[in-house]
């Protein structure tokens, strides 16, 4: 099998197939995490293009340490000190990165679509690194790899996701990428942030039902997702934090009510004592840690697939040779 | 003169539909006769109408044509040339130019500029209240008496109930329609496209149909109260229509537009290309299918394309950031055939009666083929196939989601004044 698409700009396109595919590139690169020495030539010589036009510290992290292991340079685009803030509209930023010829254009940024608008333009490989409100592959992807390594499998699990799903590009991601699974969802959280319409946007015959008590939600879950309460989305009037807390938090008291072994996730950041507490957050059934280091090796099966393509022969991280003399790799091995 | 030989007269005022030649003769027309039957056509230039349908000057009474102000986009030269390419004869200018249409000198300058680089007649709107900032009400006597039509505050609603109120009861005394761009600007805010499983899949933010439909209610509550004529403009979603349906039943002074984009496309369309964001946005398929029965049963009163030409440097970004707005003139015709036509649901007198008639009818015109009667005359084909392409458009911009659509009938020749503006 090979990655049949130039981009990566949603999971909603790619069939469950393609997306084992992608996760089990991934697997031979969690490996390289715990090696000594991190660093793979398979991409020497060639250039990621690192465009956040909105903050981001931990994905462009993840994506930069994943181009990094993976040998390539990175070219990086901030927001504060980009000419967006000149005016300068975002296909003249994505055609003057370009132009600088990069082989691959990760971007973020805060409009819908802004990865797809990109990607009609240019002629590389892009990433969507999160648009908007719309989607988050590369993060539906590692929480994906996470559940599959720590519950053994995907099919058939129920998934609870908790907080503001309208507003969640990571929720998008995540019922696309495991409703292909034949999971089931169950979406919690304040009305205003859990509309109705969410229930039929996910793969065709996917269930998903949306309850506003967290005790309905927590019950037979397999998988509780639990969002970041995002105050920069929050569209005024804005809901009351403290009653955020009262009605939907995820605290030990309510964790009674979920199976002991249900698993927990957080795309991170936390906002400790808000959507979750602190015990749960460093709880054994938390696997937050494991994401963000799941997050490095999805993100290199990303680069990998998108700018060299899987090829018939060995998985390069199997034949690992990290590169010894490489100054970075020494660091990246500290 | 010019004599129209052989086609399918299609006059709603008359409720004619025959095969008929017509003589135009300077600038009204002469007359209308059977088949070979007009004398004077000695020296006549002849335009063979043969297996196409003769219809009264075709009016779009929602247009944007951006001048004054953003030239960029367009300009009344070239917004005029797309409207007789597209078949109209005569446009009626929204006022939310650069500056406003507020005042009568800019009023005159529209009419001024119009007649000199004009290709059809341009009918112009003045905005209700200054600087259409819903505050105090422009000077709207003034205007009409340069050449306004009606008033509107488009792109935005008349602001408050209490500035409706006002604006109805003064145009009532003018005798002008007011037109509504019907929105409650708290429940839109933000939105740019329709609320619904559509843009919740695409994480766009959404405005629900009650966005539109509860202003709708306020101003036909206030048409009651004044007793004036209002009329609400690219109207989009079922329950709007259902106010206006009821209003029509009460005996109010209330009339509709519907457009074709809302009539042939529905928020599933969308996608994060910006030539599918307007203002209306898409509406929902259910909605789609009320307007398509209110086009049949006689509630819509006209088609109207709101035509809103953006140059690409502004509409081709991401689309949360894009203008509102698409081009309209050129697949008015093509889409109304298409869609309600060609599939049945109306016959073609209707059609050509929301394009003619209709609007007439609201602006307080009339509109007929008639001896005497001004020589506006809009030639189409039902069935003529042809395929659009927007980088040959007469506008100056791009921004249509109909680009390389083929339909099958369109606009064959459009005349003015007794004169053919298209083909030229």
């Amino acid at each position: 099998m090979t990655y049949r698409f130039r981009d990566l700009l949603a999971l909603e396109p790619l069939s469950a197939d393609e997306l084992t595919f992608i996760l089990d590139q991934a697997k031979p690169f969690q490996e390289i995490q715990r090696h000594p020495l991190k660093k793979l030539a398979i991409l020497r010589g060639k250039t990621v293009a690192l465009a956040f036009f909105e903050n981001s510290t931990r994905t462009r992290l993840s994506f930069a340490t994943a181009a990094s292991r993976l040998g390539a340079d990175t070219m990086n685009l901030q927001a504060e000190a980009s000419s967006l803030k000149k005016g300068e509209t975002l296909l003249d930023t994505a055609n003057n990165l370009n132009a600088m010829r990069p082989d691959c254009f990760v971007m973020r940024h805060a409009s819908s679509g802004a990865a797809d608008f990109v990607a009609r333009h240019l002629e590389i490989p892009v990433v969507n690194a999160g648009d908007g409100t719309h989607e988050h592959p590369s993060q539906g992807l590692l929480d994906a790899l996470t559940i599959r390594d720590r519950v053994g499998h995907l099919n058939n699990l129920n998934i609870t996701i908790l907080g503001d799903i309208a507003h969640s590009r990571v929720a998008r991601s995540n019922i696309h990428l495991l409703g292909k699974f034949g999971c089931r969802f169950t979406l919690c959280g304040p009305a205003m942030w859990v509309p109705r319409e969410l229930e039929k946007i996910g793969p065709p015959g996917t269930p998903i039902r949306c309850v506003y008590r967290v005790e309905e939600a927590l019950e037979a879950a397999d998988v509780i997702i639990v969002l970041r309460v995002q105050t920069e989305r929050l569209h005024e009037p804005s809901l009351s934090q403290s009653d955020y807390i009262l009605l939907y938090q995820l605290n030990a008291e309510r964790m009674k009510l979920a199976k002991p072994e249900a698993l927990i996730l957080h795309p991170g950041p936390i906002n400790r004592g808000t959507e979750i507490t602190p015990e749960v957050a460093d709880g054994p059934q938390s696997a937050v840690l494991e994401q963000v280091t799941n997050g490095v090796a999805t993100r290199m099966a990303i680069l990998y697939l998108l700018m060299v393509g899987a090829s018939e022969g060995t998985h390069p991280a199997l034949e690992v040779k990290p590169d010894a003399k490489s100054k970075e790799s020494a660091h990246a091995s500290d | 003169m010019l004599l129209i030989k052989n086609g399918r007269v299609i006059d709603p005022a008359s409720k004619t539909d025959a095969v008929r030649d017509i003589l135009l003769d300077g600038e009204t027309i002469s007359e209308i006769a059977a088949p070979g039957k007009i004398s004077r056509a000695n020296g006549a230039e002849v335009f063979d109408a043969t297996g196409l349908v003769v219809a009264p000057g075709f009016i779009d009474m929602h247009v944007h044509l951006r001048e004054p102000g953003q030239e960029n986009s367009e300009t009344i030269e070239t917004g005029t040339k797309a409207a007789a390419r597209g078949g109209f004869t005569a446009v009626c200018c929204m006022p939310n130019t650069r500056p406003v249409n507020d005042n009568a000198s800019i009023t005159r300058f529209i009419v001024d500029r119009a007649r000199v680089h004009g290709h059809v007649r341009v009918w112009p709107i003045g905005a209700a209240s200054i600087g259409s900032k819903g505050e105090d009400i422009s000077e709207i006597a003034a205007m009409r008496d340069a050449g306004i039509v009606a008033v509107s505050d488009d792109g935005k609603p008349l602001a408050t109930a209490k500035l409706a109120r006002q604006i109805m009861d003064y145009c009532r005394s003018l005798d002008l329609p007011v037109i509504e761009h019907a929105e409650d600007v708290s429940l839109a805010a933000g939105a740019v496209m329709r609320e619904g499983i559509a843009s919740t899949r695409l994480g766009l933010a959404g405005m629900p149909a009650a966005a539109e439909s509860v202003c709708v209610a306020r101003d036909v509550q206030i048409a009651e109260l004044t007793g004036a004529r209002l009329h609400i403009a690219h109207l989009s979603a079922k329950a709007s229509l259902e106010q206006v349906r009821f209003a029509k039943k009460q005996g109010l002074h209330v009339t509709c537009e519907v457009t074709p984009h809302h009539f042939t496309l529905i928020d599933e369309d969308v996608t994060y290309d910006s030539r599918f964001k307007m203002n209306p946005p898409l509406a929902a398929r259910e909605d789609r299918e009320a307007l398509l029965a209110g086009l049949a049963d006689g509630t819509v009163d006209a088609i109207a394309t709101d035509h809103a030409p953006h140059e690409p440097a502004i509409k081709d970004v991401e689309f949360d950031k894009a203008p509102f707005g698409i081009l309209g003139f050129e697949t008015a015709i093509g889409l109304a055939l298409e869609q309600l036509v060609h599939t049945d649901r109306i016959p073609v007198m209707r059609m050509v009666e929301l394009f003619t008639t209709g609007p007439a009818r609201v602006l307080g015109k009339e509109r007929k083929l008639a001896p005497g009667e001004p020589a506006d005359v809009t030639i189409f084909s039902l069935d003529r196939p042809w395929t659009y392409h927007v980088k040959g458009s007469a506008s100056k911009s791009r921004n249509s989601p109909f680009d390389g659509r083929t339909f099958k009938g369109g606009p064959a020749a459009t005349i003015v004044a007794g004169k053919i503006v298209h083909p030229d």
